[in-house]
Order: structure tokens, then C-alpha cells, then sequence
């Protein structure tokens, strides 16, 4: 998230470059042929339907899963088969945000916050602490600090998931299901968040979504998997692709219509 | 925040820059070293304009305040990055005050320019925000007209005040309190698992009655799942019992030329004590703590609750068929135990005593009587009620974060043990007066 480094950074290439990525449950072919590259900066939704796979995507994203076939290049560097080391500098360098916050329950807000920044500075006890207290009041959570998970509410818990996400300023960040189990102000304000972080630190940012409003409100493109075809069929601005939809699967989908599904 | 070398450097300076007025004070600091940022090995000093500027191999974070006019001036400048040690505002700013003239105090506001301002990222907003605490506790306006509005939005983000201010924990109570409260704890939980006995046991009354409807097949996969599944941990450990106790008693019955009597022993301890008392504890361990962890798993799902909201009773669904189902297996799985044990009491009988298979038989049936084995495989009923009450009770009891299904797990397991234990000694107790 260092300005120089999203500026001069490397050059080009493409922060995350999915080449013929084929996704598979055991033999079941989950997703096949996704071609797709995200840029620098930019917010970038992954929609679809319910198990059309776009969660399933994110954990390849994330390096949680392999790729069946194809490759994922992250800043041109082959995520699956890099090196133990290559892999964790790669990691370093993202955040997810999961999508029921996944705080570790045994640690204090605070502790999670400070979990990814012992785990990969060096930094001091008070260097680490300064941190913790400016994500957490950057994400409004200011004076919970010694709260644990489980005594604070889901919009909450969420905001404090996005406080260790971006504990150590990632380049990129991951977000799966943001509104998901949210009311309507908070999903608004973790969009707000969203935004402001994108328009403060520069961050590559990819969200997977089907919340309609959200989707509108903060993505530059948007990807949708189409659970029928079992690949992507549309790449662009939501806007652009409810205006003028490829297929009307994307057409259902980005109007909220039921019309003509069997 | 400030680890590593640094050099900081107070003088009185007159260093005029275009756009800036006189400066009274002016601190600089400079850092070596912090976290493999090398910023003053290969630094040099350049003295024109009468002041000290330290350029670096590697461009760090650099901080300067300086006296202008009314206030002061907080210059950033340099690349910020969170991995190396950054400056402190607070120990800039004493450093400031304590070299500029008296008439500094009455100094109203802190201006930021960060013109000369390279790559930053939350070190920076750190320095930032130890600014704006600082002139809070001061009385000073601190102002943000001289940052890039993405940095201004996110410090003014950060400064919000929480919706909500966080609520104190309660003081820690007073150690007779703490006594007392663990007592009324201690007192609901044994009220809770009576009730809980209870309710089963009236359940389970009104099953026999036929105005309970069961899920008999969750019966018969816990029938399944405790006979083929425990025989084999259960028959190792049996035959290990078997074989300790006819180790002890040939050492010991040897030395009085007794040692036909092991057969007695191995009758008798088998039987009566330790057939049910190892399965006990095995199916403790094994199925007391799987019942604890999936309804557990259940509880934090929700699975209890749709349960409960459908009007079916958990106990009746899920309670009772698992409890029932170890009722029914605990005494043939004991059973087997004994032959088992006495198998491999056997086993070292002859091996280790001038003594055949058949004689030790013989011995054996006329010490022990159909009543022994009775009571064995009686304490076996007893431990499977226990086993599945507790099990199924702190599965149901589970709070709801992600440590709770372990702790049901591990409490199902000493609350059953103990208790097994504990009723083992009350039945050997009330069979002793009743002397079966």
C-alpha cells in the first residue's frame, strides 16, 4: 500500500492475471476457461449467482486452493508453483477479509489486529500497538481494543476482520460476501470503507458480491460467472453491463429479474 | 516506534526556504539502521544554508517542526514505511519547544506540510495521529490544510469518535465475592443437570409408554457406532487389564504357593470391577466427548434452535436415542470385555504357572457366581446412562464461540469419568451391605 510502490511499482504488470483457470470439486468442473486480469487500484467484483462458484474462485485467489488447470500470476509471479518464500512475500502483501470476519475467538481485538503484524515485522511492543490503535480507529472501533469477538456485534465484528486485513497495508485486499449477514447501514459504511481505502491508499481490491447495491456503489468492473455455461460471460462496469447486458443471465442477474428462469 | 540509532540533532538554525518565513527552532531527526533501513552509513552532511541536511542511500522518513510565525510547522518528507522505525512527533515537538525562545509557549496551532513528501503509508498517519493527540492535550489547532486530502479523509476517519464508546468491564469482584459467585455457579449446574436427568428419564418413561416419538434410526447408529466401532480399543484394553492383573496376581499369590488362585482374581476383577470400569472410561473418552462435540456443533449452527422453534423436543430428537443407545450397548460391550480380559488372564496364567487352560476355568467357576458377572454388566447400564446424560448434556449446554464445543467436549469427558468412578464405589459399597 506504500504510495512508490503502487506508482512505480512493477511496471505493468497486472496485480492478479487468472490464465485458462480451470476450478474443480474433486472431478465435478466447478468453473472452466476464466481469463481475466485485474488492475492496479482499480475495485474489482467477482458476481454470480449462489454456487456458481465465486467464493471457490477467491480461495484460488488467495492461494487457499490449486488450480486444476491454467495459471494465477500475481504481479507476474506464478502464485501455485512459487516457492515456500515467494509464496509468503506474496502473502504479505494481501489482506482477506472473510466472510463472517473469521476473528480468532481466543484473542482480543486488539491481539487479532496485532497477530499478522508480529507474525511478519519485527517491529517493537509499542511500534505494533500505535498500529493496532490506528486501524482500529480508522475502521470506527476506537477504545475496543480489549473487546473480544464474541462481545461485540457482526457489523462490528466485520470492521475489526478489516482493521487485521489491512493491518499491514496490503497492496492487495480480498473481500468475500462484505454485506453478507449486515444491515443495510452497516454494509453501506463497510462499502464506504471500502472506497476510502481504495481512494486513500491506492489498494487493489477484489470483492466477491452479490449484494446489487454494493456492486453499483464501489466496483470499476465486474466479472459474472454464470452457473449454467460454467465460465464467465460478462467483464465490465456494472453500469455498462446492465445498460447494454451480453447474455441475460447477466441481464437477470444485474436487474433482479426471475423472468424466463426455469 | 523509534528503534535503532537516532541521532537527533537540536540546534538553532536559520534556514529560509523559499515560501517559508524565519525559523526559530528546527529539529531534525535522523535514523540508522531501524529494521535493515540503512539511512546514515553512507549519509553525508551537507552544511549550506548554515544548517545540517542528512541525505541517505535509502530515502527514510524524516520529520521537522519548525517555529512559524504563530505556530509551528510539522514537516513530513522522505518515504514512510511501516517496517522502519519512524519518527515521534510528541519527542519532536518537546525537542522544538525546549530550543526555541520563551515566546514559543504561547504558540496556537501545528500546520503540516508534507509538499516534500514521498511514498507513505500507516507510519505516516501514525506520526499524524500522535500529532493530533498531541495538540489535543494541548490546546492547540491542529491543522490538515497542507495534506493530500487522501491522507486528511483518513486521519479525519480515524479521529471519529466511536458510535458507541466502548463499555468498561465491571471491576474484578473482591475474593469472598469471587467464593460466593463460584458457589452459586457450582449450585445452578448441579440443579441444571438434575433437571436434565429429569427430563431424560421422564422422556424416556413416556417413550415406554409409546407417547414419545423417537428417531430410531439415530438409535440404531449409535448402536452401530459403539459396537463395531469401539471393539477394537476396547478389546486392547481388556486383554491389557487381563493380562496386569494375572501379572500381579501370580507375583503376589506365588510367594503363599497360591498361585492357583489367580484364576480367582482374574474372575473376580474382570468381572465385577474392571471390565465395566475400563469400557466405562473408554466410552467416556471416546463417545461421551463425540456426543458433546456434534451436538455442540449443532448448538452453534442452529440446528437445536430450528429444533425447538418446530415445537420437537431436543431431548426427544437427539438426547434420547443416544442415551438409550449406549444403554443398550454399554452391558454386551462389558460382556465382551470380560471374556477378553479373562482371555488374556488366562493367557499369562499358564504361561507363567504350572497350570492348563482347563484348571484355571475350573477355578475361576467355582469362585465366581452368575451374581458377579450380574453386577459387572449392572454397572455397565449405570455408566452408559452417565456417559450419554453427560455427553449429550454438555452438547446442549455448548456456548456459542469457537472454544466451546472443545470445552463441552472435555467437560462431557471429566464429568463422566467422575462420575462413573464415583458410582462405581457407591455400587460396590451398597453391593458390599447387600453382600452380592
Amino acid at each position: 500500500m506504500t504510495h512508490a510502490a503502487l506508482t512505480t511499482g512493477p511496471g505493468d504488470v497486472s496485480p492478479i492475471d487468472v490464465r485458462g483457470l480451470t476450478m474443480r470439486y474433486g472431478t465435478r468442473v466447478v468453473m472452466h476457461d476464466l481469463d481475466f486480469a485485474v488492475k492496479r487500484g482499480e475495485v474489482f467484483v467477482i458476481m454470480g449467482g449462489s454456487g456458481s462458484g465465486k467464493s471457490t474462485l477467491l480461495k484460488h485467489l488467495i492461494g487457499l486452493k490449486a488450480p486444476s488447470e491454467g495459471t494465477i500470476l500475481m504481479d507476474g509471479e506464478d502464485f501455485g508453483a512459487a516457492s515456500e518464500e515467494t509464496r509468503k512475500q506474496v502473502l504479505r502483501r494481501m489482506g482477506v477479509l472473510y466472510q463472517n470476519g473469521a476473528l480468532w475467538s481466543g484473542l482480543t481485538l486488539a491481539e487479532n489486529v496485532a497477530l499478522p503484524l508480529t507474525e511478519f515485522t519485527t517491529l517493537g511492543r509499542d511500534a505494533i500497538g500505535e498500529i493496532v490503535q490506528l486501524k482500529l480507529a480508522l475502521v470506527g472501533l476506537r477504545g475496543f481494543e480489549e473487546f473480544y469477538p464474541a462481545a461485540i456485534s457482526g457489523g462490528m465484528r466485520k470492521r475489526a476482520a478489516l482493521a487485521r486485513a489491512i493491518a499491514l497495508d496490503p497492496e492487495l485486499l480480498f473481500f468475500d460476501e462484505p454485506s453478507s449477514g449486515l444491515d443495510p447501514v452497516s454494509a453501506s459504511r463497510l462499502d464506504d470503507l471500502i472506497l476510502q481505502i481504495k481512494a486513500s491508499f491506492g489498494t487493489t481490491i477484489v470483492v466477491v458480491s452479490h449484494d446489487l447495491a454494493s456492486i453499483y456503489r464501489i466496483a470499476d468492473r465486474a466479472l459474472f460467472l454464470d452457473i449454467d455455461q460454467k465460465t464467465m460471460t460478462a467483464l465490465g462496469s456494472p453500469a455498462d453491463l446492465r445498460d447494454r447486458p451480453p447474455n441475460d443471465a447477466v441481464h437477470r442477474f444485474l436487474t433482479r429479474s426471475s423472468e424466463g428462469v426455469t | 516506534m523509534l528503534s535503532g540509532d537516532i541521532a537527533r540533532d537540536r540546534r538553532r538554525a536559520s534556514f529560509d526556504t523559499a515560501g517559508c518565513a524565519p525559523i526559530l527552532a528546527a529539529v531534525r531527526f535522523r535514523m540508522r539502521g531501524g529494521h535493515g533501513c540503512d539511512a546514515n552509513t553512507n549519509g553525508r552532511s551537507d552544511r549550506a544554508h548554515g544548517t545540517e541536511i542528512v541525505t541517505t542511500a535509502h530515502a527514510s522518513a524524516q520529520a521537522e517542526i519548525r517555529r512559524d510565525g504563530e505556530g509551528f510547522v510539522a514537516v513530513v518528507s522522505g518515504d514512510w514505511n511501516l517496517e522502519r522505525a519512524a519518527p515521534h512527533f510528541a519527542a519532536l515537538m518537546e525537542a522544538a519547544l525546549a530550543s526555541a525562545p520563551p515566546s514559543a509557549s504561547d504558540a496556537r496551532a501545528v500546520t503540516v506540510d508534507a509538499s516534500a513528501l514521498g511514498a507513505w503509508d500507516s507510519s505516516l498517519l501514525i506520526f499524524l495521529r500522535q500529532a493530533q493527540d498531541y495538540c489535543d492535550a494541548h490546546a492547540l489547532r491542529f491543522a490538515t490544510d497542507g495534506l493530500p486530502e487522501r491522507i486528511a479523509s483518513l486521519l479525519a476517519l480515524a479521529h471519529v469518535v466511536p458510535e458507541r464508546v466502548a463499555e468498561r468491564d465491571e471491576p474484578r469482584p473482591s475474593p469472598i465475592a469471587r467464593f460466593g459467585l463460584a458457589g452459586l455457579a457450582t449450585w445452578d449446574v448441579a440443579t441444571d443437570a438434575l433437571s436434565f436427568a429429569g427430563e431424560v428419564a421422564l422422556r424416556g418413561a413416556l417413550l415406554l409408554r409409546g407417547r414419545v416419538r423417537m428417531r430410531w434410526r439415530e438409535f440404531w447408529v449409535v448402536v452401530q457406532a459403539n459396537a463395531s466401532g469401539a471393539l477394537p480399543i476396547v478389546t486392547l484394553i481388556a486383554l491389557l487389564v487381563g493380562v496386569i492383573i494375572a501379572f500381579l496376581g501370580v507375583v503376589v499369590l506365588k510367594r503363599f504357593g497360591a498361585g492357583y488362585y489367580v484364576s480367582y482374581l482374574v474372575g473376580f476383577g474382570m468381572l465385577r470391577e474392571m471390565g465395566a470400569l475400563m469400557t466405562g472410561i473408554i466410552m467416556a473418552g471416546r463417545t461421551g466427548a463425540g456426543f458433546a462435540a456434534e451436538l455442540g456443533s449443532m448448538k452453534i449452527t442452529e440446528e437445536i434452535d430450528a429444533l425447538t422453534t418446530l415445537g420437537i423436543s431436543p431431548v426427544d430428537h437427539l438426547v434420547l436415542p443416544r442415551v438409550l443407545g449406549l444403554f443398550v450397548m454399554m452391558p454386551l460391550l462389558v460382556l465382551y470385555a470380560d471374556l477378553v480380559g479373562i482371555a488374556g488372564g488366562m493367557a499369562v496364567a499358564v504361561g507363567m504357572l504350572d497350570l492348563t487352560a482347563r484348571q484355571f476355568v475350573n477355578g475361576m467357576l467355582t469362585a465366581v457366581e452368575l451374581s458377579d458377572t450380574l453386577l459387572g454388566l449392572f454397572k455397565a447400564t449405570v455408566y452408559g446412562l452417565i456417559i450419554g446424560m453427560a455427553g449429550t448434556m454438555k452438547g446442549l449446554r455448548t456456548g456459542s464461540d469457537a472454544g466451546a464445543v472443545g470445552r463441552s467436549a472435555t467437560s462431557a469427558v471429566v464429568v463422566g469419568i467422575t462420575f462413573i468412578i464415583l458410582s462405581n464405589a457407591v455400587i460396590d459399597w451398597l453391593a458390599a451391605l447387600l453382600q452380592l
